[in-house]
């Protein structure tokens, strides 16, 4: 039942749902961008360039939720040959590439007056880097390989590959000495982040997760009605 | 429910899966000595095979009061609360180089105690908050 539900689904997708989370998107990155770029304090040590933080770590979460969700469905994918399990995946990748890299390029803008330096060869930065390139790869794959079913199994087994990847970004900061802090917000203890700090970087990350879900929704769609029309399933 | 095509896959990529974070794991373990961004004062301390020509990093808190400038050279201590180590650096430190704070020294070891940096970078912390609240809390 549920193989066929999902993508006749997004077909029925319109226009009006799409403009409605446009909407929303405006106002809550309005009211996140007011918030944490006017209302919310400087840090008592960082000064105003805690503010890269409210782009920085959003992005960052949504870079390894994207590339989770494409390991898993990749894994789906390769074990139950679920039809719509690759378009899923394949328009999350875009997604979660821009993320990685915005996360990476606000980074090193805040390394440069707080470290000292741009860029350090440390736990999390590389791994960081390396999912960057996975991503790349992954996109890589469906752009150069015309074969469907081919490319299909190639972009899955790197989607499987990165999944290792994510626990090492996650933890590297405790399993190993690194420049990079550790995580303010977890779930075992309180934030060591201040409440006034806290608001704004959830708000940011909400417009950013509904950003994400009109790119992936549009992009989805169209994998769909691209994947419905080819017969032949040779589409890039 | 699941037919045997099916069971078959799962069971193949489960093995796979786990025996290739196995090998993760034991490359990342031999490889530690790599992947640590700095050395602790007290891991130099237990260090049995150091060498005195490669750059190394270590770092740690800057002890306070242990700031000692003059026009072109700077000398502090590198604690982790355990063992510590007297750097001396010639140039600029970060800005939010300071004492109490973290910081990682690149440069060459001298003896266990004595490291001659050629680069300092200033380490945050996981705490953000207000300067107001810093305040208050002090």
């Amino acid at each position: 039942m549920f193989k066929n539900f999902f993508p006749n689904k997004i077909l029925s997708l319109t226009n009006k749902t799409i403009n409605s989370l446009i909407i929303l998107l405006i106002l809550v990155v309005v009211i996140g961008l007011t918030y944490s770029l006017l209302l919310s304090p400087p840090d008592y040590i960082q000064g105003d360039a805690v503010r890269i933080m409210y782009v920085h770590v959003p992005s960052s979460f949504i870079a390894l939720g994207c590339f989770g969700f494409i390991g898993m469905s990749s894994i789906c994918n390769l074990v139950f040959k679920i039809k719509f399990m690759p378009l899923l995946a394949k328009s999350l990748a875009p997604i979660g590439c821009i993320f990685s890299l915005i996360s990476i390029v606000t980074g090193s803008f805040w390394g440069k007056p707080t470290w000292g330096v741009w860029w350090v060869w440390d736990a999390r930065l590389t791994s960081m880097a390396i999912l960057f390139l996975f991503y790349v790869s992954y996109i890589l794959t469906w752009k150069f390989i015309d074969n469907f079913e081919r490319a299909n199994k190639i972009s899955s087994i790197i989607g499987i590959a990165g999944l290792f990847n994510l626990p090492v970004i996650k933890y590297s900061v405790d399993w190993w000495n690194t420049l990079h802090q550790p995580s303010s917000i977890t779930l075992t203890s309180a934030p060591s982040i201040h409440y006034t700090m806290l608001v704004p970087l959830v708000i940011m990350f909400f417009g950013m997760i509904i950003y994400s879900l009109i790119i992936f929704l549009m992009r989805y769609k169209t994998e769909v009605i691209k994947f419905k029309l080819d017969k032949r399933k040779n589409y890039k | 429910m699941l037919s045997k095509k099916v069971k078959s896959r799962i069971f193949f990529l489960a093995v796979s899966l786990i025996s290739v974070a196995i090998v993760i794991f034991i490359v990342l373990r031999s490889l530690e000595e790599n992947v640590v961004y700095f050395f602790s004062p007290s891991e130099i301390y237990n260090k049995t095979d150091i060498s005195f020509d490669k750059k190394i990093r270590i770092g740690g808190l800057v002890k306070t009061n242990s700031i000692n400038k003059n026009e072109t050279s700077i000398n502090f201590i590198i604690t982790d609360l355990k063992k510590e180590i007297l750097v001396s650096y010639n140039g600029l430190v970060p800005n939010l180089f300071s004492e109490g704070k973290g910081v990682v020294a690149e440069g060459k070891l001298k003896d266990k105690k004595y490291f001659v940096a050629d680069k300092i970078l200033a380490k945050h912390d996981e705490n953000y908050m207000p300067p107001e609240v810093s305040k208050a809390l002090e």
